[in-house]
């Protein structure tokens, strides 16, 4: 909880339990401190917050994109663009920024949106937490919010409220000269960047510590053999000045400045530190095709964001061990094409779909393994298929059941396996039970089914059957 | 005598017909299936390395290809090295294939948007030295693609194997395109083999060589993959021919 001096001394920010007790922002102190009996005030430091600021976009430069910029006072600004393949998707790398800054002691909301303008306000306005607007949909989103996400001055929305604008859709119809001569030019810049009609470049945030390497070209270059070819230049001095230091590097940016002063980035990530030019020059080169040169590249930079020690290691010499064949590369490279690779390792659960979780493809082997004495089928369906059955309770396999509207009669079953329901992780199942059988029809197909319940107890579930999977 | 003089001679076209072909000279090594059976029909005596294979299940099998990633499991399983495995759905259950005698830890998922990606990581892995294998799970194989992948497949010395599983019944028939590939099977699941006491054993297979270079095709009934990956006989049939009537083993569904 925070306040500040203006002539008076206002609440301008306080946590969820503050506003639960009746706090308001802008309520004077005074009659805060009169709500809340034990109210901690702190001061509000705008340059500790600056700082504070910077710091996350540094953070958020070395793990999520090339084009980062604080915002103050409380945002920071990214282009995802030519990043987001690294997370998967866009909506997975939102999801997961907020996760982990949620685990960091913040409190976040974000958007992607086709401009500044529109991710500032949808982040700030929009119901959900995390928001993905689609191609060209952002100045139709933006049309029904209040006039206050434009990023104008205070005085200048409330006369415009006085004026009775309320909605943005509402200024974009009125004529633009009045307002500008009433308000000067800044409404219509700020509506026309919100709604993408006029660029708004980025600065961005440099790390002071980061290894670059740089180029300038006497005449723009846009070929994409020549671009390849200077960014091999560019990957070899970088990677001299990160021996030098005994780094390697983990996330790679290519930061293009065309002519017409807009930057185009290819970011590259690998799975462990790598010092190697072939396979760096590799990662960067297997995405030029991703960006577009416009009328030129004048400037080109290659800036290791995130670099990690790396030792070297010596390989194994001996006679019978045979070296480990060396896949990072190749992983890399499936990795920063937009794939995901993974591999995957054992979970101590009875639950089948619990029992697995996805790994880094070169993490640590999984010694913990499955049981071997249960029969598991290859093919598990997402989520189990309800299946009508004919079965004697309460410990029989079914005669004959009906799945994706065919009929199949049992020939030969084995079960019960009980599965109990882990009552640690939720309170519903505490009593749920699951038998699972493994039956196989008259041609031979063999299935995965269960029947939710013991088939006496109606606590331990319904007693309707399910089919989860497919033996070859 | 003149059988002899034959025999040579065509050895010696064959050699002749090897280097034209260009590049490998090498013998290609071939990866054996432990089942004389098999081994002895396919040239190499067993499943060519650094090459194309595809595999398919038959009736349902054609759709969940659950035999047939059993199959694929249980030949990676023999080769050295990691595996990756190329899919677009991500059903494949790791339990299930780890009793094919596959370790979890030799295989790497690779996770794909569509058919495009898979046969870009498929190309991508292939090329790559030092892999087990690659298998990729395709409903389309074009001409152009598998050929493109058996060179990669070649230059590598990887086993490639294409699980061809379909979305609806009425896509199987994409099957009977040709392709670049050395082999071609299909898999069809049979009853198991009968206990004296209720219950389900060993799963049986009814295996299919419908295409194989410089072979016959050919079929089979099969014990399914045991915990080290290995096929076997059924004790039933081991010690004699199968029955001569063809409509006795004929596939499933």
């Amino acid at each position: 909880m925070i306040a500040r001096e203006g002539s008076r001394r206002l609440v301008v920010a306080a946590n969820a339990a503050a506003l639960a007790a009746g706090l308001r922002i802008g309520m004077p102190a005074s009659k805060a401190q009169a709500l809340v009996a034990e109210l901690i005030i702190e001061e509000l430091r705008p340059e500790e917050d600056r700082k504070e600021l910077d710091r996350l976009a540094l953070w958020f430069l070395r793990n999520y994109a090339p084009i980062v910029a604080a915002d103050p006072p409380d945002g920071i600004v990214i282009d995802t663009t030519g990043a987001d393949h690294l997370h998967g998707n866009e909506t997975l790398m939102l999801t997961g920024m907020i996760n982990r800054l949620f685990a960091m002691g913040f409190t976040a909301r974000a958007a992607i949106a086709d401009s500044w303008g529109a991710a500032h306000a949808l982040a700030r306005f929009s119901a959900k937490p995390t928001l993905v607007v689609p191609e060209g949909a952002a100045a139709q989103a933006m049309l029904d919010l209040p006039i206050a996400v434009l990023r104008l001055e205070d005085r200048t929305v409330a006369a415009l409220r006085t004026l009775g604008f309320d909605r943005v859709s509402e200024l974009a119809a009125t004529p633009r000269a009045p307002l500008a001569l009433r308000f000067g030019p800044e409404i219509g810049r700020r509506l026309d960047q919100a709604l993408g009609r006029v660029a708004e470049p980025i600065d961005p945030i440099r790390a002071a510590e980061a290894i670059e390497a740089r180029r300038a070209f006497a005449e723009p270059i846009s070929a994409t053999e020549t671009i390849a070819r200077y960014v091999r230049m560019l990957v070899v001095r970088l990677c001299g000045a990160l021996e030098e230091q005994g780094i390697g590097v983990r996330r790679l940016d290519l930061i293009l400045h065309r002519v017409d002063n807009t930057l185009q980035v290819i970011r590259a990530g690998t799975a462990k530190p790598v010092r190697d030019v072939e396979r760096l020059t590799k990662l960067l080169c297997d995405r030029i095709d991703t960006i577009d040169p416009g009328f030129g590249i004048e400037i080109m930079v290659l800036s290791a964001a995130h670099c990690e020690p790396l030792e070297a290691v010596q390989t194994i010499s001996s006679l019978i061990e045979e070296p480990e064949a060396e896949i990072g590369g190749l992983i890399d490279v499936i990795a920063n094409r937009g794939h995901r690779v993974y591999r995957v390792a054992a979970v101590e659960s009875d639950v089948p779909e619990r029992s697995l979780a996805a790994v880094s493809a070169l993490a640590d082997d999984d010694e913990l393994g499955w049981p071997v004495e249960w029969p598991r089928p290859s093919r598990l369906l997402l989520h189990p298929e309800p299946i009508q059955c004919m079965a004697l309770l309460p410990d029989h396999p079914p005669v004959s059941f009906t799945w994706r509207g065919s009929r199949h009669a049992v020939k030969r079953a084995d079960g019960p396996e009980r599965v109990f329901g882990e009552w640690w992780k939720r309170d519903k199942e505490l009593g749920a039970i699951r038998d699972y059988f493994v039956v196989e029809n008259e041609a031979g197909e063999r299935f995965w089914i269960f029947r939710q319940g013991d088939g006496e107890h109606a606590d331990s579930g319904s007693g309707s059957w399910f089919l989860q999977g497919i033996f070859g | 005598m003149q059988n002899r003089a034959r025999t040579i001679a065509i050895e010696e076209l064959r050699e002749r017909i090897q280097h034209l072909e260009g590049g490998s000279v090498r013998t290609r090594e071939a990866l054996p299936f432990g089942v004389d059976e098999i081994d002895r029909h396919l040239p190499g005596g067993g499943l060519a390395l650094g090459a194309l294979h595809e595999v398919a299940g038959g009736g349902n099998g054609a759709l969940d290809g659950a035999a047939a990633a059993l199959f694929t499991a249980g030949i990676a399983a023999r080769t050295t090295g990691k595996v990756f495995w190329c899919v677009t759905r991500q059903d494949l259950f790791m339990p299930g294939i780890v009793q094919a005698g596959l370790s979890n830890n030799r295989v790497v998922m690779v996770e794909c948007r569509d058919e495009k990606g898979v046969l870009d990581c498929f190309e991508e892995s292939l090329r790559c030295r030092g892999v087990g294998a690659v298998i990729g799970e395709l409903a389309r194989l074009p001409m152009t693609a598998s050929r493109r992948l058996q060179l990669a497949a070649e230059t590598s010395g990887v086993l490639g194997i294409a699980i061809r599983r379909w979305r609806r019944h009425a896509d199987v028939s994409d099957f009977g395109h040709p392709t670049a590939a050395v082999t071609r099977w299909r898999i069809s699941v049979l009853p198991s083999q009968p206990l004296p006491v209720p219950g389900i054993g060993r799963a049986r297979w009814y295996l299919e060589l419908l295409r194989c270079r410089a072979a016959e095709s050919a079929d089979y009934v099969v014990e399914a993959c045991d915990a080290k990956g290995r096929l076997g006989l059924p004790a039933d049939l081991a010690n004699r021919s199968p029955s001569k009537d063809p409509w006795a083993t004929s596939a499933a569904g």
